[in-house]
C-alpha cells in the first residue's frame, strides 16, 4: 500500500480502484457476521469456494464475506449482486446448485428465496423484502457490500472521503458547527448532544485530549455496536479522526470487550489498514493533523460501559464509575478533556460531513434526528438489526419489519433500552419511537436493545431477570445501587415464589426512589426503571402473585400446576411416558392424573399432549381440581375408537 | 487559594476554593453524617449517606457533600425531607449487614431507621472501603482490596502481602465501622496459618 499524501491522492486511488471492478461481474456476499458465524456462514463460506474452483469459476465470479445483513433469523444469507438475489437460511448442500444455477445458468432458486409469511409470495430482491423495505439504512446499510477486512472495499463505497472534506475543505470549528447542526445525540444510553459534547471538550483549555470509542456494548440481547463493528470498522474510525480533529485531539481508544472477538480483530485490522494508508499517523493526508487510536479491550463488566467507568478502565483500574460531579469532556481520561462516543455516534459522524447536516435532520424527530439501529429480539418473528428513522411508530417496529409475534400469540410489552430500560406494554404500540417519547414512557433509548415479550411473559418474572442482572454487573461501589438492588432482588424473587406480602409494591418503589436520587452512577440511577414501568402499566400482576398467589401469565414455576382434563385425556400414554418424575399414573385405557406431589412442574407434559387433545392445562391461582373416582378413569374401547 | 461564601442550613459559611461542602460544613461546626469519609482519603462517594440538598441557578438537586465542590453563593441544605428519606433507607439497608454497630445504630435513632425492615445479608462489611484505601493511600501496602463486583462484592486480604504487613500494623482496624474486617483478617490468617511467613517477625 502507498500512503496517501492528499485528498486528490486518495480519489485517484478510489478511482484506480473502481476501475478494477466490473460492476456486472457477479458476486456473491455471504453474511459473515457473529450471527450467522454461529449458524453456519463459515462452512458455507468454505464450500463455496470449493465448489467455484471445482466448477471453474474462479475468474468469473467474486465471493464476499461481508460483515452482519440484519435478518439474523433467516442466516445465513447469500445475496448475489448485482442482480441482488437473495437467498436466506442457507446451508453448504444448496452451494453447488446456487453455483451451477444462479451463477452459471442465471436461473432464480424459488426454494431458496424468502417467502412472505402474509402473502406467500417468493421474493426475489433482498431490499423488497418486508424486513429491509421497512427499514432506513442509513449507517447499517453498508454492511452488507463490504468485506470488512478490506480498506479497498470502504474506499470503493466512498470511504474517507468524509475525513478528506473535513481536513481539506473545513475548519475544526467548521465540523464541529455542522456536527451540531445537525443535532446528533449519543447513541449510547443517554442522548446527550455529540456537538456540546465535543464543544465542552474543544474549549477545555488543556492541550492534550482524548476520543474514545465505547464498544462495551452488554445488553442481553444487544449486539448492534458489535455488528456495525464487525461488520464496518472503517465508517467508525473515519468519525472517531473527524471527531479528534475537531475537538483537537491527537490520540483516540477504542475499548471494545474481549467477548467481541471478531469485532476486536476486524478494528485491529482495519486501524493496520488506515495507517498503511495515511489516514491515521502524521499529517493525515497532508493536513499536518495528526492521530493515533489503540484498541483496549474490556475484561466485560457491564458497568464499564458507564462512561467515567471505562475511563478509569483505560487507566488500569478496575473499571468503577467516579464520584465527581465534573463532565468527563472536561477531565476525563488521566484527567483530560475526553470525548467518549458510542460506535453507533460515531459511524454517523462520515455522513453528516458528507452529506450535512441539512440533509441528516430530515430524517427523525424534532427533538432526536437521524436513525437509530435496535436489536429486535425475544418473541419477535424476525429476529436482527434494524435501522429506522427516529419517531418510527413501536407497532412498524414490530409488526412491519420484525413480522409479528410468532406463534400467534399476543404481544404484550417490549423492553426498550436494555436491562436497566422499561417495559412498554400493548397499550403504547403507537408510540414513536424517539428519546424523549421513550423516557416519557418510563423507559429509555439505551443503546437500542428491543426485547419483545408475549402473552406468555410474567412482567414479575422478567423483571426479576434484569434486577438479577444487575446485581451481577453493578460496580457495587455504592448503597443504594449495589444494596438496594440487592433487596430489590430478594422482593422480587420472594413475589413469584409466592411469598409476596403487602406492602412489596411500596417499598419496590421506595427503594427504586432512593436508587434514583441518591445512586453514583447512571447505572443505579436507572437500574429501577424495569420495576417502576411494570408496576405503572402492569400493577395488577404484581398484586395477582401478591394477593392471589397467582401468576396471570402462568410462567412462575412455583404459583402454577399442571392439571390434566380427564374430560380430554384420551389415555393416550404420550405424557406419562416423557415425564422425567414419574410423577403420572394412568394406563392405556386409563385416564392420566398428575401426582403433584412429584411433579416437578417442568412442562414436559404440556409441551407433549397433542394438540388435538389438549388435555393438560396449566392452572394458577386455584386449587388443583381433585382427580376423579377411581373406576371412572376407565375409557371404555369403543369409546376411543370413537 | 481564594475564599469563597456559601449558605449552609441558613448560615453563611466561609470556605477556600476547592474544599468540598462537607469540609467547608464541618469547618463551621455543622454535623453532616458520613461513613465511608476519612479526612487523610481521596473521596469515595460510596456510602451516600453525605447527600446534602443544593440550590443551583433555581435548581434544587440532591448531591453528596463529600465529592460536590463549595461555590460561592451555593445554597446548601444538609437536612430536608427528601434527605432523611435517602439516608433513612441507605441506613436501613446497611443495618442488613450489621444491626449491631454503633455507628449504624446513633444514626438509624436520628433518622428513625428500623434495623429489621430489610432480610438480613449474611455479611457485616457494609463496603465502606476505608480498610482497602487506608491500606492503599496512607500505609501504600495494598494489603487488603475488594474482590468481585456488584453484590458478590467484599474485601479481602491478599495473603502474599497480608503475612508481611499487617501483623505489625493493623491500622485499618479502629476505622471499620461493624468489625467485618477484623473477621476478614483472622479468616486470612486461618487460611495460611501453614505458612511460617505469616505471624510475628522472627528475629534474625
Amino acid at each position: 500500500m502507498v500512503r496517501i499524501k492528499s485528498p486528490a491522492e486518495l480519489e485517484e486511488l478510489r478511482k484506480g480502484i473502481l476501475s478494477k471492478r466490473d460492476p456486472n461481474k457477479p458476486c456473491i456476499t455471504l453474511c459473515s457476521g457473529s450471527a450467522c458465524l454461529a449458524s453456519g456462514s463459515g462452512e458455507v463460506a468454505a464450500s463455496l469456494e470449493e465448489e467455484i474452483k471445482k466448477q471453474g469459476l474462479r475468474d468469473e465470479v467474486d465471493v464476499r464475506k461481508t460483515g452482519c445483513h440484519g435478518f439474523c433469523e433467516r442466516g445465513p444469507i447469500i445475496v448475489i449482486h448485482p442482480e441482488e438475489i437473495g437467498y436466506f437460511q442457507i446451508e453448504p448442500k444448496a452451494v453447488p446448485e446456487i453455483v451451477s444455477q444462479t451463477i452459471k445458468e442465471k436461473k432464480v432458486i424459488e426454494r431458496l428465496l424468502y417467502t412472505d409469511p402474509s402473502t406467500n409470495e417468493k421474493i426475489i430482491h433482498e431490499s423488497e423484502i418486508p424486513f429491509y423495505k421497512n427499514q432506513e439504512r442509513l449507517v447499517f446499510g453498508s454492511n452488507g457490500s463490504i468485506d470488512p477486512t478490506s480498506i479497498d472495499d470502504y474506499l470503493a463505497i466512498g470511504g474517507y472521503s468524509a475525513l478528506a472534506k473535513a481536513l481539506s475543505g473545513m475548519t475544526p470549528e467548521q465540523v464541529l458547527k455542522e456536527v451540531k447542526k445537525s443535532n446528533l445525540r449519543g447513541r449510547g444510553g443517554g442522548g446527550f448532544p455529540t456537538g456540546r459534547k465535543w464543544e465542552g471538550s474543544r474549549n477545555a483549555p488543556d492541550e492534550i485530549k482524548y476520543v474514545i470509542v465505547n464498544a462495551d456494548e452488554g445488553d442481553p440481547g444487544a449486539y448492534m455496536n458489535r455488528s456495525t463493528l464487525e461488520g464496518n470498522p472503517h465508517s467508525v474510525l473515519e468519525g472517531l479522526i473527524i471527531g479528534a480533529y475537531a475537538i483537537g485531539a491527537h490520540e483516540g481508544y477504542i475499548y471494545v470487550r474481549q467477548e467481541y472477538p471478531l469485532a476486536v480483530e476486524n478494528v485491529g485490522i482495519a486501524i493496520k489498514q488506515a495507517e498503511e494508508y495515511g489516514f491515521l499517523g502524521k499529517n493525515i493526508l497532508g493536513s499536518g493533523f495528526d492521530f493515533t487510536v489503540k484498541v483496549h479491550q474490556g475484561a466485560g463488566a457491564f458497568v464499564s460501559g458507564e462512561s467515567t467507568a471505562l475511563m478509569t478502565a483505560l487507566e488500569g483500574r478496575v473499571g468503577e464509575p467516579r464520584p465527581k460531579y465534573i463532565r468527563s469532556n472536561i477531565k476525563g481520561l488521566w484527567n483530560r478533556p475526553s470525548v467518549l462516543n458510542n460506535v453507533e455516534t460515531w459511524a454517523n459522524v462520515p455522513l453528516i460531513i458528507n452529506k450535512g447536516a441539512g440533509w441528516f435532520i430530515q430524517f427523525g424527530t424534532e427533538g432526536s434526528k437521524g436513525t437509530k439501529i435496535f436489536s429486535l429480539v425475544g418473541k419477535i418473528n424476525n429476529t436482527g438489526l434494524v435501522e429506522v428513522p427516529m419517531g418510527t411508530p413501536l407497532k412498524d417496529i414490530i409488526y412491519k419489519i420484525g413480522g409479528g409475534i410468532p406463534g400467534g400469540k399476543r404481544f404484550k410489552a417490549v423492553q426498550t433500552g436494555g436491562p436497566s430500560g422499561g417495559c412498554i406494554p400493548a397499550e403504547l404500540l403507537d408510540l414513536e419511537v424517539d428519546f424523549d417519547e421513550l423516557t416519557k414512557a418510563g423507559s429509555m433509548m439505551g443503546s437500542g436493545g428491543m426485547i419483545v415479550m408475549d402473552e406468555d411473559t410474567c412482567m414479575v418474572d422478567v423483571v426479576r431477570y434484569f434486577i438479577n442482572f444487575l446485581t451481577d454487573e453493578s460496580g457495587g461501589k455504592c448503597v443504594p445501587c449495589r444494596e438496594g438492588l440487592r433487596q430489590m432482588y430478594k422482593i422480587l424473587t420472594n413475589i413469584t415464589e409466592g411469598k409476596g406480602r403487602e406492602g412489596d409494591i411500596e417499598l419496590l418503589e421506595e427503594l427504586s426512589e432512593t436508587a434514583i436520587e441518591a445512586s453514583l452512577c447512571a447505572l443505579g440511577k436507572s437500574a429501577p426503571n424495569p420495576i417502576l414501568s411494570t408496576i405503572r402499566y402492569f400493577r395488577d400482576e404484581y398484586e395477582a402473585h401478591i394477593k392471589e398467589k397467582k401468576c396471570p401469565a402462568l410462567s412462575c414455576k412455583e404459583l402454577i400446576s399442571y392439571y390434566i382434563d380427564p374430560d380430554k385425556c384420551q389415555a393416550c400414554m404420550i405424557c406419562l411416558r416423557k415425564c422425567p418424575a414419574e410423577a403420572i399414573d394412568g394406563g392405556k385405557k386409563k385416564i392420566h392424573i398428575i401426582d403433584q406431589e412429584k411433579c416437578t412442574k417442568c412442562g414436559t407434559c404440556f409441551e407433549a399432549c397433542p394438540p388435538r387433545f389438549g388435555a393438560v392445562q396449566k392452572i394458577s391461582g386455584e386449587p388443583v381440581p381433585l382427580p376423579i373416582p377411581e373406576e371412572a378413569r376407565i375409557i371404555a374401547r369403543e369409546n376411543k375408537e370413537r | 487559594m481564594s475564599e469563597i461564601i456559601l449558605q449552609i442550613d441558613g448560615r453563611e459559611v466561609k470556605a477556600r476554593e476547592g474544599m468540598t461542602i462537607l469540609e467547608a460544613a464541618q469547618g463551621a461546626g455543622i454535623f453532616i453524617p458520613t461513613l465511608c469519609h476519612h479526612e487523610k482519603l481521596e473521596p469515595y462517594g460510596a456510602c451516600r449517606i453525605c447527600i446534602v440538598e443544593v440550590k443551583v441557578g433555581g435548581w434544587t438537586r440532591l448531591v453528596v457533600s463529600c465529592v460536590y465542590l463549595a461555590e460561592e453563593n451555593l445554597v446548601v441544605r444538609t437536612r430536608s425531607e427528601k434527605v432523611d428519606r435517602n439516608r433513612k433507607t441507605i441506613l436501613e439497608l446497611l443495618l442488613a449487614h450489621a444491626p449491631d454497630s454503633p455507628k449504624l445504630q446513633d444514626l438509624a435513632q436520628e433518622y428513625g431507621a428500623d434495623k429489621d425492615r430489610f432480610e438480613k445479608v449474611a455479611s457485616f462489611c457494609i463496603h465502606c472501603g476505608l480498610c482497602v484505601r487506608y491500606c492503599a493511600e496512607v500505609k501504600k501496602k495494598n494489603a487488603v482490596g475488594f474482590v468481585d463486583r456488584g453484590i458478590r462484592k467484599e474485601i479481602s486480604f491478599i495473603p502474599e502481602i497480608a503475612s508481611k504487613e499487617c501483623w505489625d500494623c493493623k491500622e485499618c482496624f479502629p476505622l471499620c465501622p461493624t468489625s467485618a474486617l477484623q473477621a476478614a483478617y483472622v479468616l486470612t490468617e486461618a487460611l495460611t496459618s501453614s505458612s511460617p511467613s505469616f505471624g510475628p517477625a522472627l528475629e534474625e
